[in-house]
Parts: C-alpha cells; sequence; structure tokens
C-alpha cells in the first residue's frame, strides 16, 4: 500500500488521460487490493494511536456520564440557563449535533440518487458519523428537559393520565423528526453493510469473529437474485432519505421559526438551516475522513479528487449561508420592526459581538479560501478549513439561540448569559461518546464500503475486454 | 454421513471466474445450453447478468409503497384521532383537526415505514436472513465477497447430470470447477 500512495504521492500530477480529471481511485487496484486494503484495516489489529485515542475518547465520554448523573441529582440548575435564556450551550450543542449529522446520508443518499461517483470512498464512513452525531444530539433535548424519566411523554402510547401529545407544537415534530431520521439512517447504513460483513465473515479466523460477522452478515451470499432487490432497496431508501434529510433540518428550525422570539421568527430559517448542516456536516467528514486517510494508508481510494469535490461542496453552501447571514440582516432593517432591528444590531454589535463575529469569520471569510485550486487540494488547508468551519457553525447556533434570547422585548430581564463548568462537561463528554463510537466502528466495521468501491472500477464493467483494461492506466 | 455421496446429495457445480467479463460470457453460455436452474455469485452486482439470467424486477418497490402509503394513513389517523375526538383541547385558537400543523408527523412516518419496507421486503425477497445455506460448502464461495465469480449450476436442474456438467462448465474457460456436496 505505501508503494501504491507513494508513487502516486503528487496526484496533482496525474490526471486521467480521457476527462483530464483525477481518477477516482489512485494506481487502479485490483478487486482483492481493495479488500485487503480496507479488510486489512480491521484484521491486522490497531496501531498505538488507536488505544490513545480510544482511551482519551472513552474517558472524556465518562467524565460526560458523571456530570449528567450528577445533573439528573442536582437539576438543570447547574448549567448557565437562567431566565430570560432557558436555551443555552444544551440546545446550541444539539442543533450542531444534528448538522453534523446531515453529512453522513446528504453523501449516501442525495450524491447517490445524482450519480456522483466518488461517494463510494467515503459514504460508509459520513454515514456512521451521522449515527453517532444524531446519538450526541439527542442526547442534549432528552437531559435538557430536566425530568428524563418523563420522556416517554413524547411517545404517543395511551397511558393512565388520558392525555394526547400536542401535535401543533414543532418541539413534537422534532421527536418524530430526529428520531425517525436516526432510524432510518441506521437501516440506511445497515443495508449498505451487509455485503461487506458477509466478506469479513468470510475472511475470519478463529472461533469466535466468523460467527459474530456471520450473524450480522444475515448469511449474504452475493447471489444475483440478492443483488436484484438489494440494488433496488438501496436506491428507494435513498429516494427516501433525500427528502427526510432536508426535513430534519427543516423542522429543527422550526423550534425557533414557529415562536415569535425576535431573530427567530423568520421564514428563511429551513433552508438557511439545512445549507448550515451540510456545510458544518462535509466539514466534520472531511477532518475526520483526512485523519483516517492518514492513519490507515487510505491515500489511495479517498484521493485529492474526493476531497476537492467536498471542497467545492463546502464552499458552495459556506456561501449559502453568507447569503442568509445577509438577508436576515436585510430583512430585519426592511420590516422596519424595532424589535426585528434591534436584535441584528445587537448581535453584530451588542455584547455577543465577539461571537458574531467569530462566526463570520469562520464561515464566510475564511470558506473564500476554497477558490484556489492550491488551497483545495491541499491536505493540510483543508484539515485548517474544516476545523475553522466547525467552529464557526457552532457559534452561528450560539448566536441564533443566545443573543436573541439574552435581549428580547423587554428590556428590564436583560440578562448576559454564562455557560458554566457543568455545560462544558457535558458538551466535551459528548465528543467523547462520539469518538468512542467511531474507533469501535473503525476497530471493528470496514470503514469503506469495499463492494461499491469495487464497483466504480473499471474492470467491474462485464462487457470491458481484459486487453482494453490493461492499456488504459499504462 | 458415512454413505458414499449420491446424487441427491449433490448440490450442484460451482464455477469459479476470476473477472465480471468471464461470468458475463459464461452465463450466456449457460443459458444457452438450456440450463434453468443456476445462480450467480458476485462481489458485487454485475449489471446485466440479472437479464441474462431472466430475473424478473424485483418488487421491493411496491411493497415500500404501500408501506409509505400505510405510514402516511396511520399518521393522518392518530393525529386525527388524539386531537380531533379522543382528546379535544383548543390550543392557539386552531382547529381540532388543523391539518396543516399535522403534515410534518405524517412525513417522518410516511418515510419510515417506506424505508422500513424497503429493507424488510429486500430481505425477505432475497430469502434473508438465512444463515445456512449448502452454497457455503464450495471452496470457491468464500472468495466470492472478495474478488471471485461464480456460476452454480443446481442439481435440480432437470439437464443436471454430474459429470457432464462438469465437462460443460470446464468449457468455460472458468478458474476452478467443483462439485458441492451436501454433507
Amino acid at each position: 500500500m505505501a508503494a501504491i500512495a507513494a508513487t502516486y504521492a503528487d496526484q496533482r500530477l496525474a490526471p486521467e488521460p480521457v476527462d483530464h480529471r483525477l481518477p477516482l481511485l489512485i494506481g487502479n487496484p485490483d478487486f482483492h487490493v481493495v479488500t485487503e486494503t480496507v479488510a486489512g484495516v480491521v484484521e491486522k489489529g490497531m496501531p498505538r494511536g488507536w488505544w490513545i485515542f480510544f482511551g482519551v475518547s472513552l474517558a472524556m465520554f465518562l467524565q460526560g456520564a458523571a456530570v449528567i448523573g450528577y445533573l439528573f441529582w442536582k437539576g438543570i440548575g447547574i448549567w448557565g440557563v437562567q431566565n430570560p435564556v432557558g436555551w443555552g450551550w444544551a440546545i446550541t450543542n444539539f442543533v450542531w449535533w444534528i448538522g453534523i449529522g446531515h453529512a453522513g446520508t446528504l453523501i449516501s443518499a442525495v450524491l447517490f440518487l445524482l450519480r456522483q461517483r466518488w461517494r463510494t470512498s467515503i459514504n460508509r464512513f459520513a454515514e456512521a458519523m451521522t449515527l453517532f452525531a444524531v446519538l450526541c444530539a439527542l442526547t442534549f433535548p432528552s437531559i435538557h428537559v430536566g425530568r428524563p424519566w418523563f420522556l416517554y411523554w413524547f411517545l404517543p402510547i395511551p397511558d393512565q393520565m388520558k392525555i394526547w401529545q400536542n401535535f401543533r407544537s414543532p418541539l413534537l415534530w422534532d421527536f418524530f423528526a430526529v428520531s425517525v431520521y436516526g432510524t432510518v439512517s441506521f437501516m440506511f447504513w445497515y443495508l449498505g453493510l451487509i455485503p461487506d460483513l458477509a466478506t469479513m465473515r468470510d475472511r475470519a479466523k478463529g472461533r469466535l469473529k466468523p460467527i459474530i460477522y456471520g450473524i450480522f452478515a444475515l448469511g449474504w451470499r452475493g447471489s444475483m437474485r440478492h443483488w436484484v432487490h438489494y440494488e433496488r432497496a438501496y436506491l428507494i431508501l435513498a429516494g427516501l432519505a433525500t427528502p427526510l434529510v432536508l426535513s430534519v433540518h427543516s423542522i429543527v428550525s422550526f423550534d425557533f421559526a414557529a415562536s415569535i422570539v425576535p431573530g427567530w421568527h423568520s421564514t428563511i430559517f429551513p433552508p438557511y438551516f439545512v445549507a448550515g448542516a451540510i456545510f458544518s456536516g462535509f466539514a466534520l467528514v472531511l477532518t475526520l475522513m483526512l485523519i483516517a486517510r492518514q492513519l490507515f494508508g487510505l491515500q489511495h481510494i479517498v484521493t485529492l479528487r474526493h476531497i476537492e469535490a467536498m471542497n467545492k461542496v463546502m464552499l458552495s453552501m459556506g456561501l449559502v449561508v453568507a447569503y442568509a447571514y445577509g438577508v436576515e440582516a436585510f430583512s430585519a432593517w426592511y420590516s422596519g420592526n424595532l424589535y426585528e432591528g434591534f436584535t441584528a444590531y445587537n448581535r453584530a454589535f451588542g455584547p455577543y459581538a465577539w461571537a458574531y463575529w467569530t462566526m463570520i469569520f469562520c464561515n464566510v471569510v475564511m470558506p473564500q479560501t476554497l477558490w484556489f485550486k492550491r488551497l483545495r487540494t491541499s491536505v493540510m488547508w483543508t484539515f485548517i478549513a474544516t476545523i475553522f468551519v466547525n467552529i464557526g457553525m457552532w457559534f452561528e447556533r450560539f448566536v441564533i439561540i443566545v443573543s436573541s434570547l439574552a435581549n428580547d422585548y423587554l428590556p428590564s430581564s436583560w440578562r448576559y448569559y454564562r455557560p458554566t463548568v457543568f455545560d462544558v462537561a457535558i458538551y466535551v463528554g459528548t465528543f467523547g461518546l462520539f469518538f468512542t463510537l467511531f474507533s469501535l466502528f473503525i476497530r471493528f466495521v470496514p470503514m469503506i464500503a469495499m463492494s461499491e468501491i469495487k464497483q466504480v472500477l473499471p474492470q467491474a464493467d462485464p462487457h470491458a475486454q481484459p486487453a482494453e483494461l490493461s492499456g488504459s492506466h499504462a | 454421513m458415512t454413505a458414499a455421496p449420491t446424487k441427491s446429495d449433490t448440490y450442484g457445480v460451482l464455477a469459479e471466474f476470476d473477472t465480471a467479463h468471464g461470468i458475463y460470457i459464461a452465463a450466456e453460455k449457460v443459458r444457452e445450453a438450456g440450463y434453468t436452474r443456476w445462480d450467480a455469485l458476485t462481489p458485487f452486482p454485475v449489471h446485466g447478468l440479472e437479464r441474462v439470467m431472466g430475473l424478473e424486477a424485483s418488487r421491493v418497490p411496491i411493497v415500500a409503497l404501500v408501506m409509505a402509503l400505510c405510514g402516511a394513513c396511520l399518521g393522518l389517523a392518530l393525529e386525527y384521532w388524539t386531537s380531533a375526538v379522543d382528546y379535544p383541547l383548543v390550543i392557539a385558537g386552531k382547529p381540532f383537526f388543523s391539518w396543516p400543523a399535522f403534515v410534518p408527523v405524517i412525513f417522518e412516518l410516511t418515510v419510515l415505514f417506506g424505508a422500513a419496507g424497503a429493507l424488510l421486503s429486500s430481505l425477505f425477497f432475497a430469502r434473508l436472513p438465512r444463515w445456512y445455506h449448502p452454497s457455503f460448502y464450495g471452496q470457491a464461495s468464500g472468495r466470492v465477497s472478495d474478488d471471485r465469480f461464480c456460476l452454480l449450476i443446481l442439481a435440480a436442474d432437470p439437464r443436471f447430470d454430474a459429470a457432464k456438467t462438469v465437462e460443460f462448465c470446464q468449457q468455460l474457460s472458468p478458474r476452478s470447477v467443483e462439485l458441492i456436496q451436501e454433507p
């Protein structure tokens, strides 16, 4: 592997002869090389770096769990939330995580329908990220309710109270949207995983491993009689997940837009939130993918072409987000509404100006560097840019939530919101949860969809003559 | 299990190929030879092979559609019954049956049921999960999930004859040919 990676170290110099694009996979590996590379990561065991990463993540997660235990004991008064800011870090983190969780299904479903074949190298990875991000997101509203043992009140199940949920409430829509999103994302991920689990089963050594992989592979044997149904189901799941992914963050934005708080009551919120979600989701996929690619030597499968394509999506979503910031300010002024106007002014020049300008710098100014091909195809710069976007998108949610609530209609109730150490600890804890699950995913599951990668290789075409193939990449 | 294998213990003949091109050409010959009960095992869907095999279009979309409509109806019924019949409560001056506000939950349940329908019906039509299958006894079938392509002609095929079918498969320029016995 190292040899292939070294041969094509400067991938910019090796465009494909036909369409002058970089090849999807470097060195045109055969099917077996793909299997060896991807399954080998799981089979060879983890490098020392993985254990350090896993240990740190687990420690972060455990401290978060302990603080949540303390939260249940004392109540949410240990957080910085107070009137009038009842939605502090917890809801900021919720929206941030759920936004992160959009990239996976977007890459899997939307790019699949658009026949963007480069998605095959990153979709498994991004889907797993989605699942874990949704779990982290769900933590926050669950503990924010204050009495988490009553969470089942969300469910429309008959109980002794003889009352039903209010289906007109965006908060209930949100519960349905996020839980359905998590469930469907899991189904999509698992369906795509079945053929690769069969590969792991067939290669597994020892007594226990073949049994465990075998159970989860459901007896898959790669029959064309399986594949016809599999492909059809995959297409339908992609078709269903596409409107779903757009609906989830729209509905999350209804939590805000359906209220009358200045700065929230706006029709631009659904598209604005969806674009922001894709923006931050792509950023985090890239952050993690760049690390994993380096760590496990996958440079010939996740190539500069993938990175550049991701950067282009990020840049365009960044422009949509920048446009939304502009429209927010414009409509605040154009509406002539005193409160809207004040909120817009207060965001940029009030007590939270530092957060606003951090957001503008990270989300609007910095992504403009991606117009330059040199920076777009630079691994190091992409890494830096994605970190900025992740920070910027967190601040966007913070600005929306906190600056609107802290200074609303009644100046006598204004209050400067400050998080406490417990807010920080729980946020760090969800990072721990995310990275713990992610390390386990890399440890036990092939992180790149092998059967899909094999499909995009030229020799997967049954009409390709062997002679043509050997000549095409000389 | 000590008796010598008889014809009834023979499950079929497995011919192993190196390339998608190879199995495609071979599959056409198997069809032309008049075999009807055979299968192709591949590491990924080899497009066009399903037509050579004469497989019918999958009915997964129909099931998914029906399930999605069921989800939509269930969502509407749930919201109508809880909000307008069993527990009517005036909220924000809206009618009891305020259907525009019910759309998001109906949509979510439509997607949930449709997706479940697609996943479960694809497994059902593929007869999965089935953890035991005679084709697993082939030497070559373990490499199918990696890089090999296998044709499997079943002993249940009316034209099947262990010796002749093996000989026929040898002519398809395979990598290997083996007889699969059920133990």
